[in-house]
């Protein structure tokens, strides 16, 4: 990537042209009108392959303005090198402030986590989806998922848990662990561990899912219901450890399993870096 | 007797229509008329193809009848059998009018206790009682008790046939046809169908019956109807 | 047990269909009681599956009705029916017996959910109850309860077809269709499905419309039968009148081509 790719004309602002960002843009509105409901839309290419967030970055392009300030998440963490190029990418080309602040971020995207801070209202969370069809893996015919959720057939969904449980005693989904939004359609809500389906739950942040590869959008409004599926002798419940995080001491945010030297010792630390770098400064979190 | 008829058959014309050998019409039964009242008993007498086979069985609409009525009285009603709708017919069958016949059509797999219950339980008899009522008759009819619980596939003809005709003696039908039902059986088992179907009689069935031998047919008080009607 | 309902369970009226200029079905017409099992027999091609199809609703007729009296909703008409309702119809009041067990059944999930579906689908949420359902029906259909977490891969083919009709028979439906249920399966297994059909369907009180071509299979599970030929209905009755009496010509061919045992 080149600098000052925005400010010398060489792409429109944000990359996308005006045209496309509409595009999105309505695309994103209906998805909010419809909550769960996947709406497609005319996916571009993007500089970066499918896999990499091809689908939240059109996304966040198509929303993003110059006041508001970016954060980028992924796995939890803001120094990988996806999330060090997506931010630096927005930085030049929508010429945004960025920050690994949870509370100070307008715009967070993220792949695989929602971040342990509480996200308040004006706050949008940009999720990266790799598969949105919740039913995939369950009915390969897209003509026939789409029946399913226009009907609300949900039964298959249910057989995928009754089957982990009969093959494990439990349902052993850690991840992409489907949900119900607004009582009405069933929602992939992207490979989050289902430590982070409760915070899904009448969030005040608005969230908006997109799928690049698949060229699908879909969203939840500020303060939807989000249930996670389950059975009533098998209700939903999230991951807890038996230790704490070896940085921060922290007892309540999703850990990372680390295998630190040739004899497998094993570290667990906090998989969100803000959260735990904040714990761990005690001067600056007083603030 | 001064009882009512509780069959009666008027105008019967039946014949077969062989498609296969350029419509070949082959008329069997002409203007049959009968009645049967309760206690009676009318026994089919005529020589080999005369068409006492195909009467039985177009009373019990096995055969289709091409014209005439074949009124049967059932639920407290006339029912008309000739052009009734299948599900007429089949309840006409599971509650009034029984056919024992010579031939065991059996069904894989179940036993025979159960082969010889069913028509019971279709009437809704409770199973533990029905059963009962099953080995009462296989008893009877001097089955092996070992042979219960086997399906009757394996079992010679005269068990086989000892076997239908508990299943068909299950229900108390009002109007009985018996096509030959002691054809093949010895003398010892005859008597005790005989004795069965007798007792049916008395307790007022009505019977229609063809009878292999007149020999047999000796064994019975009854009225026999020449046929075909001369 | 009351024996003689006052109103037909289906009621087909003037049904027909073609594929481009080939009839497949044409002016089918019959009414199918509470209780009574139908059988529609013919070779094959003689329209007898597409018929199938168009009163379950899978295929659309182009003349005619089929009226079904749901338990739910009263007497409707299958084709004129939302496809959210029809759908709905066919997995609570209907079930469908395909011939090809592999298209019945969710080859990928263990016998129990493949039972359960149709409870899940409805609202069951609790899965010790609905476990507990599908072993039941397993031992119903006569396989062993200890296979219940097995997937039906690991099934041979008579036991597939048996939990077909377990997951079919589980939502207490009141009109199953089925299609050729026994057909491609050794004759040991047929006997056994056979009776099996025969009993459940006598001590669920079901109604069924059976396809087959095997006039054995007839003779043993059906009241009534319909004879297809070249998409029309040449004759009907009693099933033991139509097999011992047969009046029309291709009945009588039908008949005589069955090689005696």
């Amino acid at each position: 990537m080149t600098e000052n790719n925005a400010k010398d004309g060489a792409y429109n602002y944000a990359y996308l042209d005006e045209q496309t960002k509409r595009m999105i843009r309505r695309a994103i509105l209906k998805a909010v009108a419809v909550p769960g409901y996947q709406v497609p839309f005319g996916g571009r290419e993007m500089p970066l392959p499918y896999g990499w967030g091809t689908g939240g970055i059109q996304v966040t392009a198509a929303i993003i303005g110059r006041d508001d300030t970016l954060k980028v998440i992924d796995q939890g963490a803001d120094d990988t090198t996806n999330a060090v190029s997506i931010r630096r990418f927005f930085a030049n080309v929508a010429e945004v402030a960025t920050t690994t602040r949870t509370e100070e971020a307008t715009v967070i995207q993220t792949r695989h986590r929602v971040p342990e801070t509480p996200l308040g209202e004006g706050q949008i969370l940009v999720f990266q989806v790799p598969i949105p069809e919740p039913l995939r893996m369950l009915e390969p015919r897209e003509t026939e998922t789409r029946t399913l959720h226009a009907l609300s057939e949900y039964g298959v969904m249910q057989v995928s848990l009754y089957e982990s449980i009969a093959r494990h005693g439990r349902i052993s989904k850690g991840y992409n662990y489907p949900v119900m939004v607004n009582g009405r359609y069933i929602m992939s809500p992207s490979p989050i561990p289902k430590f982070d389906n409760p915070k899904l739950d009448r969030s005040p942040a608005l969230q908006l899912y997109g799928a690049g590869r698949e060229k699908r959008i879909y969203a939840v409004p500020p303060y939807t219901p989000v249930k996670s599926l389950d059975f009533d002798d098998h209700p939903f419940e999230i991951e807890t450890w038996q230790q704490c995080c070896e940085l921060c001491g922290s007892k309540d945010s999703f850990l990372d399993e680390m295998i630190v030297d040739d004899d497998g010792k094993r570290l667990f630390v906090c998989s969100d870096t803000d959260y735990c770098e904040r714990r761990r400064t005690p001067a600056e979190a007083a603030e | 007797m001064t009882m009512q008829p509780v069959l009666k058959v008027a105008g019967l014309t039946k014949s077969f229509v062989v498609h296969a050998h350029g419509d070949l019409a082959l008329p069997v039964l002409r203007d049959v008329a009968l009645a049967v009242s309760p206690g009676e008993c009318l026994a089919l007498v005529g020589p080999s193809g005369a068409g006492k086979s195909t009467l039985l069985r177009s009373l019990y609409g096995n055969y289709r009848a091409d014209t005439g009525s074949i009124r049967v009285h059932h639920d407290n009603a006339w029912t008309e059998l000739v052009g009734a709708e299948p599900r007429t017919v089949l309840d006409v069958r599971r509650r009034t009018m029984g056919f024992v016949s010579q031939f065991l059509r059996v069904i894989p797999r179940v036993a025979t206790v159960d082969v010889v219950a069913e028509p019971l339980l279709r009437l809704g008899a409770d199973p533990a009682q029905a059963r009962d009522h099953a080995e009462f008759l296989l008893a009877l009819l001097n089955i092996p008790q070992r042979l219960w619980q086997l399906p009757p596939a394996t079992f010679s003809g005269g068990e086989q046939q000892r076997v239908n005709i508990a299943r068909s003696l299950i229900v108390d039908y009002p109007v009985l046809l018996l096509d030959e039902p002691t054809a093949s059986l010895d003398a010892g088992n005859r008597d005790r169908v005989v004795e069965l179907i007798g007792q049916r009689r008395d307790a007022g069935s009505a019977l229609v019956g063809i009878f292999h031998d007149t020999a047999c047919a000796s064994f019975w008080p009854i009225e026999c109807s020449r046929f075909p009607h001369e | 047990m009351k024996p003689l309902l006052s109103a037909p369970l289906l009621s087909v009226r003037g049904l027909g269909k073609r594929f481009g200029a080939r009839v497949a079905c044409q002016d089918v017409y019959f009414d199918l009681w509470p209780g009574e099992v139908l059988g529609i027999v013919g070779e094959s091609g003689s329209g007898k599956t597409t018929l199938l199809n168009c009163l379950a609703g899978r295929l659309a007729p182009e003349t005619g009705s089929v009226t079904y009296d749901s338990a739910a909703y009263g007497p409707v008409d299958v084709h004129e029916l939302s496809e959210a309702r029809r759908r709905l119809l066919s997995r609570t009041e209907w079930g469908f017996v395909n011939q090809d067990a592999r298209e019945g059944l969710r080859m990928g999930v263990s016998a129990g959910a493949n039972i359960g579906e149709r409870l899940m689908a409805v609202g069951a949420r609790h899965y010790g109850d609905i476990r507990r359902t599908a072993s039941d029906w397993l031992d119903r259909v006569e396989i062993e309860r200890d296979r219940l977490d097995d997937r039906p891969t690991t099934y041979s083919g008579g036991m597939r077809q048996r939990l077909q009709i377990a997951r079919n028979l589980v939502s207490r439906p009141r009109l199953v269709f089925m299609d050729e249920p026994t057909g491609g399966l050794d004759v040991s297994v047929q006997a056994r499905i056979l009776d099996l059909l025969r009993s459940l369907v006598g001590s669920l009180h079901l109604s069924a419309v059976l396809v087959t071509h095997d006039l054995g299979v007839a003779r043993l599970l059906t009241h009534r039968l319909m004879v297809m030929q070249g998409g029309a209905v040449v004759e009907d009755g009693l099933t033991d009148q139509v097999l011992d009496d047969p009046q029309h010509a291709y009945t009588q061919m039908l008949v005589a081509s069955i090689l005696p045992v």
